[in-house]
């Protein structure tokens, strides 16, 4: 069901882990989902992020998307960082089983709430970032029978 | 690589006696059973002979046996048509939060068709309780569905309590028997059983076979229309081969039960103690004593089944998270809810259930195995670094 990226990104997670004093720290979704993703920054001065670590409870793709997402952002700048869009994710994973790509929405917004944690810390206000939600809803679907 | 494979409640592998006895079916005795010339005698007489088995198994008349496709189908059936049967005298359906969703999903299509359902909670080891039943009762109540096993957790119900207060009450009792029938010992009669469905996969017959019991005298009509085959009341050509395999299984399922299950309960409890020990912020789900003899469920805290089935996969391990017919839900197992898991908990759950194959070297080596991927799934989880960084705090 899953791609052989995923797969990679998940039996061999990158940048699993935390960063101490790290200059942003976002969680995004909850428990009762099944899906929780942290990610951690570390950012210089001149914007770049130099280092990231994830950790995820979640599934395979849960785990694959944050490896996948942590890749995609390191070394760019906290403007190229927000372009990291759910799609960009998927695409780099060969795509994700239909009722996967919420993990990889996570993964965004994950993202997202650690460069906001960021901006907060720093006092500064980052083009285009806005407070990110404090958990994604739950995807509704339909039942079959 | 090694393969253990510890899901024979989603299907077990044919047996070979099971098998050989299948084959001539397809190209030898191919004539249609239901068919009068000499040619098909050896097909019918194999069909009776099956039926015979499957109801001494559960100490039914072979005339009580009706063959379907599955044990899906047999709980389609046993609840539309006694719905149907009985609703002159009301629209009142007992059944419990943890049965299979063959049953579950036909309540929810009948409460749109006009019938109320009450479904009995469980307690933390996912048995109903007999005083709740009773107070669920009333006048119009018209059947009582329960499990005689759950199929996640393995939990054996009080079929013999239920059926009692069923028929004190002029109820008819139904029992999804898929899990049970063949592994625990069943007697319609001593237990009140009024219908029963059963699979014959479970037990190492073939896919796509099952039946419904039904005691003489309930008057419930036909679910496939077509044909008069099954004394006018389970349309479509008979499936010679599957039903011959449902009835070799059923014999052999009797005549080896006590042995397997004396087996099955020792490597089982070997599983769990062994798990629970040595794997911290592991649960056992379901209850400890009344437990099918194969099924062993735990919740592992801080991490996610899929992932655990996954790392599992690639180390040639075959085991569920709860059931194979949910594992495309998001969702965690209803009965582990039920039970009253809170969800991150429910959603870390693992189901190994083991077969007479299974051996302690199977078992020790799952173990092994998984003590490793959850410690690798921990040390990812955010879960479980707030709970070490809480409890060093604390």
């Amino acid at each position: 069901m899953y791609s052989e990226k995923v797969m990679d990104h998940f039996t061999n997670p990158r940048n699993v882990g935390e960063i101490e004093n790290a200059s942003g720290v976002g969680t995004v979704g909850n428990a009762k989902c099944g899906d929780i993703m942290r990610i951690y920054l570390d950012i210089d001065d001149d914007g770049i992020i130099k280092d990231v670590k994830f950790k995820t409870f979640g599934c395979g793709a849960a785990v694959a998307t944050s490896s996948m997402a942590t890749e995609l952002v390191k070394g760019k700048n906290v403007q190229q960082a927000l372009e990291v869009t759910n799609k960009a994710v998927m695409e780099a994973l060969d795509g994700l089983p239909p009722v996967k790509v919420h993990c990889s929405l996570l993964a965004e917004e994950a993202i997202h709430a650690a460069l906001w944690d960021y901006a907060q810390k720093k006092g500064i206000k980052i083009e285009g970032l806005e407070k990110p939600p404090q958990d994604i809803g739950e995807i509704v679907e339909e039942e079959d029978y | 690589m090694r393969q253990i494979y510890l899901d024979n409640a989603a299907t077990t592998c044919v047996k070979e006696e099971v098998l050989r006895e299948i084959l001539p079916y397809f190209t030898e005795d191919y004539a249609n059973p239901s068919a009068i010339y000499s040619f098909a005698q050896k097909a019918s007489q194999a069909v009776e002979d099956a039926r015979r088995k499957a109801a001494e198994l559960i100490g039914a008349n072979a005339n009580e046996i009706y063959f379907t496709a599955g044990g899906s189908e047999s709980d389609n059936w046993a609840l539309k048509a006694a719905a149907e049967a009985y609703n002159s005298k009301g629209k009142h359906i007992i059944t419990s939060a943890i049965e299979h969703h063959a049953i579950l999903h036909t309540c929810s299509y009948l409460e749109k068709q006009g019938y109320e359902v009450t479904y009995l909670k469980v307690d933390e080891y996912g048995k109903i309780s007999l005083e709740e039943l009773k107070k669920a009762v009333r006048p119009d109540t018209i059947l009582i569905s329960v499990m005689t096993a759950n199929n996640e957790i393995g939990t054996i119900e009080p079929i013999k309590e239920i059926g009692k207060i069923a028929h004190e009450n002029g109820i008819l009792f139904h029992t999804d028997a898929v899990q049970a029938y063949g592994h625990i010992p069943i007697d319609v009669n001593e237990m009140n059983i009024d219908m029963l469905s059963a699979s014959g996969h479970k037990l190492g017959g073939p896919k796509g076979t099952g039946l419904l019991y039904i005691r003489k005298g309930v008057k419930i009509r036909s679910f496939i229309h077509g044909g008069a085959q099954e004394r006018n009341r389970r349309a479509g050509t008979l499936n010679t081969a599957g039903i011959v395999g449902l009835g070799k299984a059923a014999e052999l399922a009797k005549a080896q039960m006590q042995s397997r299950a004396e087996y099955e309960t020792k490597l089982r409890d070997h599983l769990i103690s062994r798990v629970l020990s040595e794997i911290p912020y592991s649960r056992l789900n379901g209850d400890p004593k009344d437990r099918l003899p194969n099924n062993a469920n735990f919740c592992f805290r801080f991490i996610e089944g899929e992932s655990m089935l996954i790392m599992l996969d690639r180390l040639g391990i075959y085991a569920s998270s709860g059931s194979a017919c949910t594992s495309g839900s998001l969702d965690p197992s209803h009965v582990l809810l039920a039970i009253g898991l809170p969800h991150e908990i429910a959603y870390g759950s693992l189901r190994l259930t083991l077969s007479e194959e299974t051996t302690l070297k199977d078992i020790d080596h799952t173990v092994d195995e998984l003590k490793g991927i959850i410690k690798r799934l921990r040390d990812m989880s955010p879960l479980y670094a707030d709970f070490i960084s809480e409890k060093k705090g604390a």
